[in-house]
């Protein structure tokens, strides 16, 4: 296709990505260094019949001048990025000389909120990327191998926990997890416990939120998986029973490597989308135990005082863990398409 | 001997299978059988075989089922208009990224030039950042033109934010046409523009029409933009959702948030059972190019 034509067909969705997202990004990393100006303040003396005083107070004036002058704010470089709510570099040094060995470090570092979000989201992304993974391969073995019939219907219900909105799904979790909830319910005959709440405990809302993750994610890894089984060679499946291969053994040697490709493809995708978990925590209230980078970003922006700076650096941060993240898919597509070439 | 090994093995498949299913659909059809009861039924403090029978909304309405919750929500918090603008939002998302999804997409499946790659590269980088962590870059100039809270602004975010999406999604799809089709159609003294439009488009229907669904479902589902764009009044059904969460809970209208949840869960409902065939195809397209 020619220069010319290529333009102009690529012209308008260019145009939505730079202005909505490319030319966003530059905004986010220029008020990432910015902090608001603070008021002015002029003193003035004021003098009447009992004697003077000296006033302090705020010069609208010169302050709404400052803000047209400057409408980024003041200047701050990577100050924010280092201060308490971010990386907090100060405090984490007073916690490393404080702690005795890395597992206190790595306790009392929980207590900042930005590295309580981070290990929120890593645990979160690097426990249910397997966890679906395996048993998206089991159910999509099983209903390779149950009636024709009946698999209509089972992939129909399977697509529902995926396809509901997150924010509705885990709220419909949520109610019936709280403890006047059938689950929550059942939870507490289980253990005998009356009083037993997921909601109270740190670990039961990581549990909860994780078998939450799981669910909400089994039916991409299912679909997927299935529609590589129906492509699996049949020749290769029947040698392998003429050699005396077992169920076990013909998924081991024949099955999985068939699928390895779409294998990489789910975990890259589920390790995007997971990493950004957001509504879960929304939806289960549980940020009480358990935030995430992009809730914290959330609730910067958020509220009556929008704390747009801090939101603004959270992201950045965010944004350099999706790449490092990413670099493996990123490495990979270059290959392919100097391959291609 | 072999026979009985064999059985015990589907027995086991199909338990399995039959316990994914149970979870999978439970939790939706319970929700659903509970959004016709009183708060005393659905959340069960005495016992929970309450909330299958009724007891309570026997008690208060002399019938077993109640559509208390959703008069409330839909009449007195006014749902029905975060519903019709949820509609107006996902039909112009819908409409807009599909129209300068498919001529991008069409463009980068046909030039090999060094720029495509870079392009697609860089709106895959786009596809993996989380949409909020742009939402800070829009507020300042959103406040400064006085266009925030309002529809039309929502409406163009979105379609921007889902851009890198739909043009993978659409460039897997054009791919897989032959390019000798254009190349023949353009013999014929089409120009690239009629070409796309009177040979390649009829084609690309199916593939079309299938990312068009994961559109809606993007616009659909999102939370954290339309949370952050929109004004109380404009807002679309997911924020307005997570609002009477904040707001029900003290004032004991529990009820009309979970018919709220079912009112919007039943047109994914819908969906899935007229394209569930397509949502498949769909979510395996990107699997199987790699």
């Amino acid at each position: 296709m020619k220069h010319k034509t290529f333009f102009w067909f690529i012209l308008p969705t260019f145009l939505a990505m730079l202005i909505f997202i490319f030319l966003p990004i530059i905004s986010v990393v220029l008020q990432s260094v910015h902090t608001p100006h603070e008021n002015v303040l002029i003193t003035v003396e004021n003098c009447d019949p009992f004697g003077c005083k000296k006033v302090t107070s705020i010069d609208h004036e010169a302050t709404k001048n400052l803000n047209q002058s400057k409408p980024l704010g003041k200047f701050v470089g990577l100050d924010i990025y280092f201060d308490r709510g971010h990386l907090a570099i100060e405090n984490l040094k007073l916690i490393w000389e404080n702690s005795e060995n890395i597992f206190s470090f790595v306790q009392s570092l929980g207590d900042l909120p930005f590295y309580k979000a981070v290990f929120f989201t890593l645990t979160f992304t690097f426990t249910v990327t397997p966890i679906m993974l395996l048993l998206g391969l089991l159910i999509a073995l099983g209903v390779n191998s149950i009636s024709k019939k009946l698999r209509g219907i089972v992939i129909f219900v399977s697509l529902l926990p995926m396809i509901v909105t997150p924010l509705i799904g885990s709220i419909i979790l949520f109610w019936m997890i709280d403890s006047r909830g059938i689950i929550g319910n059942l939870i507490q005959w289980l253990f005998d416990d009356p009083n037993l709440s997921l909601k109270a405990s740190t670990t039961l809302t990581w549990i909860m939120l994780i078998v939450y993750g799981v669910w909400h994610a089994i039916p991409f890894s299912f679909i997927v998986f299935y529609a590589g089984l129906q492509t699996v060679p049949k020749d290769q499946l029947e040698s392998a029973k003429i050699d005396g291969a077992n169920k076990f053994e013909e998924v081991i040697y024949i099955i999985i490597p068939h699928l390895m490709p779409l294998i990489t493809f789910v975990t890259l995708m589920q390790l995007m989308d997971n990493f950004r978990v957001f509504e879960p925590i929304v939806g289960f209230s549980a940020e009480a135990h358990a935030t995430s980078l992009s809730w914290i970003i959330f609730n910067d922006l958020g509220g009556e005082t929008r704390q747009l700076s801090a939101a603004a650096t959270s992201s950045i941060l965010t944004i350099i863990g999706v790449i490092i993240l990413l670099s493996p898919v990123l490495l990979r597509t270059w290959k392919d398409f100097k391959f291609k070439k | 001997m072999k026979k009985t090994t064999s059985n015990r093995f589907s027995l086991l498949i199909y338990s399995f299978i039959i316990i994914w299913f149970f979870l999978a659909s439970f939790p939706f059809f319970w929700t659903f059988w509970g959004s016709f009861k009183v708060e005393l039924d659905f959340f069960s403090i005495s016992n929970w075989y309450n909330s299958v029978t009724g007891k309570n909304t026997l008690d208060t309405y002399n019938s077993q089922f109640t559509g208390a919750g959703y008069e409330g929500a839909w009449v007195q918090e006014e749902f029905w208009r975060s519903f019709v603008n949820s509609g107006i939002v996902c039909f112009f998302v819908v409409l807009t990224s599909l129209t300068i999804g498919t001529l991008g997409a069409y463009a980068l499946s046909r030039s090999n030039y060094k720029y495509t790659f870079w392009l697609l590269i860089t709106a895959l980088i786009f596809r993996a950042m989380p949409p909020i962590t742009l939402v800070a870059g829009y507020l300042p100039p959103f406040f400064e033109w006085n266009i925030w809270g309002i529809l039309p602004t929502t409406i163009i975010v979105l379609v921007s934010i889902n851009q890198p999406f739909t043009l993978w999604m659409l460039h897997s799809f054009f791919q897989n046409i032959p390019k000798e089709l254009d190349e023949s159609a353009k013999v014929d003294g089409c120009s690239q523009f009629q070409a796309f439009r009177h040979v390649i488009i009829p084609v690309m229907w199916p593939g079309v029409i299938t990312t068009g669904l994961f559109s809606f479902l993007l616009a659909y589902n999102d939370f954290a933009v339309t949370a952050m764009l929109l004004s109380d009044e404009n807002r679309t059904m997911i924020p307005k959702i997570a609002a009477f969460l904040g707001t029900t809970y003290t004032e004991g209208n529990v009820m009309f948030a979970v018919a709220a949840v079912v009112s919007a869960t039943v047109p994914l409902f819908i969906l899935v059972m007229f394209f569930q065939k397509k949502i498949v195809s769909g979510l395996t397209q990107g699997a199987v190019k790699g």
